[in-house]
């Protein structure tokens, strides 16, 4: 998966001299700039909407000229980031209703774990056949379900990062919240949602870039015989791939890097740096900073936005909602017994009984399936597992030693920082087209791309993690190991393995989900009108969405969640419980 | 000094307090043991009230319980007569760790205690600059909690308490997380409110570990005692003209309650009634629970002291000719009282001094310890670890027949909890195995859980 640009800060030298303080910048520009954007912005919804109505037809050409670029560039960007609001609501609310009781929290943080492990792309024939039925004839429908694939992209790490923060919110900070009555609405707008801010807001650009890596996926579906094609930025690269046109190929990845690059700058740093007030370690350190927000504070138009139309709409809410919360009849112990008992068991016995059933329905198509299939079933995981075990093992041989070279040497870092940065924005399916121009004609190439597609997806987890845990080692201990010559091997078996292991771990977990669900895009490909195919429980899975074979679907589905479940469970979260019992340092 | 000899009536004939716990009880989880033991109190307009005593002893749960942030696992909880239900309206509490919003600056932290009031924006404004005029805060009106003082931060969390003119203040150990002359600096501005009555509050109370801070500014006093907490005694406070630093009445009660403290185990009214010489001080006996709870208990209470600091302990008093005041140890040390009272507790236990008459002295045993080789010292530190600690005892001869000579934590914790609630059965492990792991009696990996006999050092070896 690709990773997001997250701005790891270089250990400041000490005799450096701080930058002087910069004055702010005349509103004037930032108003017009602010114009622009909303005109920009206004005019690409409606385009948008336009295109949404328009009919559904099979086998949409998809133009590869340049000036489509931006529309298309925008229209993938409009459905990622309805996803991705969509994602927010979803994660917020789900861990907000996890968080309120024991019994929903069982219940809701396992099914999470499950969602997460579940490979995206098998849902998506269901989806788009339902989708299509809802709305038929319109392209509605696929745009849905396009978004849909997203946000099953982008959702889970929101919820449970949001989970985290109300878990770990300090005891006295939630008690005074309770002794001064701010009720629901103003505990939640005063207290929860700032507290869990800083990690909501890391976590949407982890969200954005694990969708960025579902763009081609989620604009071209193939069902049966007919291939679905939605106008985007993903549909042009696949359009480009197939017909081998390397100029355009260049020109759309460059315009995806553009975008990328675009959002951080003008979305995320600001916000980042905006966020820095929610911190709850009272210390100084040394705050992000972005030159736009700065600029957006001296906006006049912004204030006049402000100060007339958000604060006394806020306020309004406030005072509606938080006077709502506080009337509200106070019951009888009793009856505040059984009503809290009838919401807890109602939806949760709802709930029980649609596993139940789906789970007989599931054993009833299970176990009908042909004994060759399942023995189909069982070579595949054991390839892909060997692949994806190939891919984790190349990815630490080289990150592990590249990152604590970049972490202990902060020459190295500032500059390696913004390049490595960019690079690993990139969304690896978006290279994989140029990946298979190179290497498909070369026996056994597929199997060396699918493992190439799954390296260049997951190592840049391994790499950022190794490079803040190298940063990490206290220059105590470095010294403490010059000082007795503790050099070579030596150095590395008791000094840098040991600190990085937790960051490693930490690392691997997101890494091995991602190599699993890369498997999916990369041992079944459509390229220049051939179709190529290696065997693995990924390629398995692709080729039963296409062929509408559900019960092989839901077979290779259910085996490639369980693989992904065990190997955290089993594997690496103990590994984690040692490394944070042993090896976490300070 | 009153100097009377009355005993104050029993809690719960006044109708008119403010708000009063009935025979409360309070297990966490799946705790076999209680941490707060069938406590009843009483609030009456007017007073303030310290509640004082080591940690571990449900002070905190209880001033909880009473704020409504948590239910009583049995009993209930009166405001004015009726039942309470939910956060208590009545309360504003001031907190140990300040819990102000760091995303707040301190007007609209000092504002937040009045969002659920029905007043308008501009009352709501004009009252929360009363307040942080009244603390003294002006000027730092637009500040976040970032930038203040420790101390500066402590009076937000008094303006953000007052603003909303609680009928009972209460504080969570308002000042132990301030230094010295911070800490002392508010209490007696806070004093100085509280008597000028410039606050709309009929009455305070305080949870306190400070033995001082208790005296100086209680009109009452409950001390609790621990495992499972309860109120050991409750003391009537010094008259104001007493509360002086040097007043001689000041003196004394400080005295009582250290002896008190120092000996956790014992009645103690009986203490009251022996150490004035004669003059009793008005006091009631709250030991209920000991009486009506009683259980036998197979292990002592291990205090939760270091290995460093019992030695060192019994090194300086070595140093400084065998004995001294446990208050002037507290002031040469530096210490809070309830740390210096657990390390004098474990020396106390294993053998190495005696407290006697407020003065800790160093028995002969305890003087040898003082001067030996690290050697020796291990030694000493073992053979009085056996014959005076049973929990070590029983470790050693348990290891002792064990076949592998290992033993598993989780047995030894689970038998703990037959006598602790479960987090002080594991904290009595966690002191057993520091002590023991010095005493060279066994070793213990903490990642698989298991003791193992140290073969040089065995019981039959002796």
């Amino acid at each position: 998966m690709a990773q997001p640009i997250i701005p790891v800060r270089a250990p400041s030298t000490g005799g450096e001299p701080s930058e002087p303080p910069r004055s702010p910048p005349t509103p004037r520009w930032i108003d017009a700039l602010m114009l622009c954007v909303l005109a920009a912005v206004a005019y690409g919804i409606m385009r948008a909407a336009a295109e949404w109505r328009a009919p559904l037809s099979p086998n949409v050409r998809v133009s590869l000229a340049a000036r489509q670029l931006p529309s298309y560039a925008g229209l993938s960007t409009l459905r990622m980031a309805i996803a991705y609001l969509l994602s927010l609501a979803f994660g917020i609310a789900y861990a907000r209703i996890a968080a309120g009781s024991r019994a929903a929290e069982r219940l809701m943080m396992p099914l999470l774990d499950i969602l997460q492990s579940v490979p995206i792309l098998s849902f998506m024939p269901g989806v788009v056949l339902g989708l299509a039925a809802l709305f038929p004839g319109r392209t509605l429908g696929l745009e849905i379900a396009a978004i849909i694939l997203i946000f099953t992209s982008q959702a889970w790490n929101l919820a449970f990062s949001f989970h985290q923060s109300l878990l770990t919110m300090p005891r006295e900070l939630s008690e005074a919240a309770a002794v001064y009555r701010l009720g629901f609405w103003r505990r939640f707008t005063r207290l929860e949602l700032p507290f869990g801010a800083i990690s909501l807001i890391a976590n949407s650009m982890m969200s954005w870039a694990g969708g960025w890596f579902f763009l081609m996926a989620s604009e071209q579906f193939t069902l049966g015989s007919s291939n679905l094609r939605l106008p985007g930025l993903g549909s042009y690269l696949a359009a480009a791939a197939d017909a081998g046109d390397t100029h355009a190929l260049a020109l759309g990845l460059g315009t995806l890097v553009f975008v990328i690059v675009m959002l951080d700058q003008l979305i995320w740093r600001p916000l980042v740096a905006w966020s820095d007030r929610f911190k709850i370690e009272q210390s100084g350190g040394d705050a992000p900073e972005s030159r736009l927000l700065d600029a957006l504070r001296g906006s006049a138009m912004l204030e006049w936005v402000s100060s007339r139309v958000t604060r006394p709409l806020a306020r309004a809410l406030d005072r509606k909602l938080g006077s709502a919360a506080r009337t509200e009849p106070r019951t009888s112990p009793k009856r505040h017994d059984l009503r809290t008992r009838l919401t807890v068991w109602v939806p949760a016995v709802a709930v029980l009984v649609l596993v139940i059933w789906g789970a007989i329905a599931t054993i009833g198509a299970l176990a009908g399936m042909a004994r060759s299939d399942w023995q189909l079933v069982v070579v595949s995981a054991a390839a892909t597992f060997l692949r994806t075990t190939i891919a984790l093992v190349l990815a630490a041989a080289w990150t592990i030693p590249v990152g604590v070279a970049i972490g202990t040497n902060p020459r190295w870092a500032r500059r390696a920082q913004p390049l490595v940065q960019i690079t690993a924005s990139v969304p690896a399916t978006a290279v994989f087209p140029v990946l298979l121009l190179a290497l498909l004609s070369l026996p056994g190439g597929l199997n060396i791309a699918a493992v190439a597609l799954m390296l260049l997806g997951t190592q840049w987890y391994l790499l950022f993690n190794v490079i803040a845990g190298a940063m990490a080692i206290p220059a105590d201990l470095r010294e403490v190991a010059a000082t007795y010559r503790i050099t070579g091997w030596r150095r590395w078996k008791t000094l840098i393995l040991p600190a990085i292991f937790p960051y490693l771990v930490t690392g691997m977990i997101t890494a091995t989900g991602g190599a699993w669900n890369a498997s999916v895009v990369s041992e079944y490909v459509t390229f220049a009108g051939r179709k190529e195919s290696t065997i693995g429980l990924g390629s398995l899975i692709a080729q039963a969405a296409e062929r509408s074979d559900f019960r092989l679907l839901l077979a290779g589905t259910l085996v490639m969640a369980a693989i992904v479940i065990a190997s955290n469970r089993l594997g690496w979260r103990r590994l984690y419980a040692l490394a944070e019992a042993r090896y976490r340092l300070g | 000094m009153t100097g009377t000899d009355t005993i104050i009536a029993t809690p719960g004939t006044a109708a008119a307090a403010l708000l009063a716990a009935r025979d409360v009880l309070k297990y966490f989880g799946d705790d076999r043991r209680p941490v707060l033991e069938h406590v009843s109190v009483q609030l009456n307009e007017g007073e303030f009230v310290a509640l004082l005593g080591p940690s571990g002893s449900g002070k905190s749960t209880l001033l909880r319980i009473l704020a409504g942030l948590m239910e009583p696992s049995s009993g209930e909880v009166l405001v004015h007569g009726s039942p309470l239900e939910g956060p208590n309206p009545s309360v504003a509490i001031v907190f140990q760790s300040f819990a102000l919003f760091p995303w707040l600056d301190v007007l609209q932290n000092v504002e937040l205690g009045l969002l659920a009031m029905d007043v308008s924006d501009d009352e709501r404004r004009r009252r929360a600059l009363e307040a942080i005029d009244l603390i003294g805060l002006d000027g730092f009106e637009e500040a976040f909690p970032k930038e203040l003082s420790g101390g500066m931060k402590q009076r937000v969390g008094f303006a953000r308490a007052l603003v909303v003119q609680p009928e009972v203040l209460f504080m969570d150990e308002p000042f132990s997380a301030l230094d010295v002359l911070t800490a002392e600096n508010l209490r007696s501005e806070l004093r100085d409110l509280w008597l000028a009555k410039t606050m709309p509050t009929k009455a305070v109370v305080m949870v306190t570990h400070n033995i001082d801070e208790a005296v100086s500014l209680a009109d009452r006093i409950l001390v609790f005692g621990a495992n499972p907490g309860h109120i050991r005694v409750e003391l009537k406070g010094l008259s104001q003209s007493d509360r002086s630093e040097k007043s001689a009445p000041r003196a004394r009660l400080v005295e009582l309650i250290y002896r008190i403290m120092t000996n956790p185990e014992d009645d103690a009214i009986a203490i009251v009634e022996q150490s004035l010489q004669g003059r009793t001080w008005p006091a009631v006996a709250r030991d209920s629970a000991r009486t009506t709870g009683a259980r036998a208990r197979r292990y002592q209470v291990l205090p939760e002291v270091s290995i460093d600091d019992l030695t060192g302990l019994v090194q300086y008093l070595g140093g400084i000719g065998g004995h001294a005041a446990v208050q002037d140890l507290a002031r040469d040390l530096q210490m809070r009282a309830d740390d210096l009272l657990a390390i004098v507790e474990a020396t106390d236990l294993l053998g190495f001094g005696a407290l006697h008459e407020r003065q800790v002295a160093l028995t002969p045993i305890g003087a040898r310890f003082a001067d030996a080789e690290l050697d020796e010292e291990k030694a000493i530190f073992r053979s009085q670890a056996l014959d005076h600690i049973a929990l070590l005892h029983h470790i050693v001869r348990d290891l002792e027949t064990a076949p592998t000579h290992t033993l598993d934590a989780e047995r030894v914790i689970d038998e703990l909890e037959h006598s602790f609630s479960g987090e002080e059965a594991r904290r009595q492990f966690e002191t057993a195995v520091d002590w023991g792991r010095y005493a060279e009696l066994f070793t213990y990996d903490d990642s698989s859980g298991e003791l193992t006999l140290d073969e040089e050092h065995t019981l039959r070896r002796r």
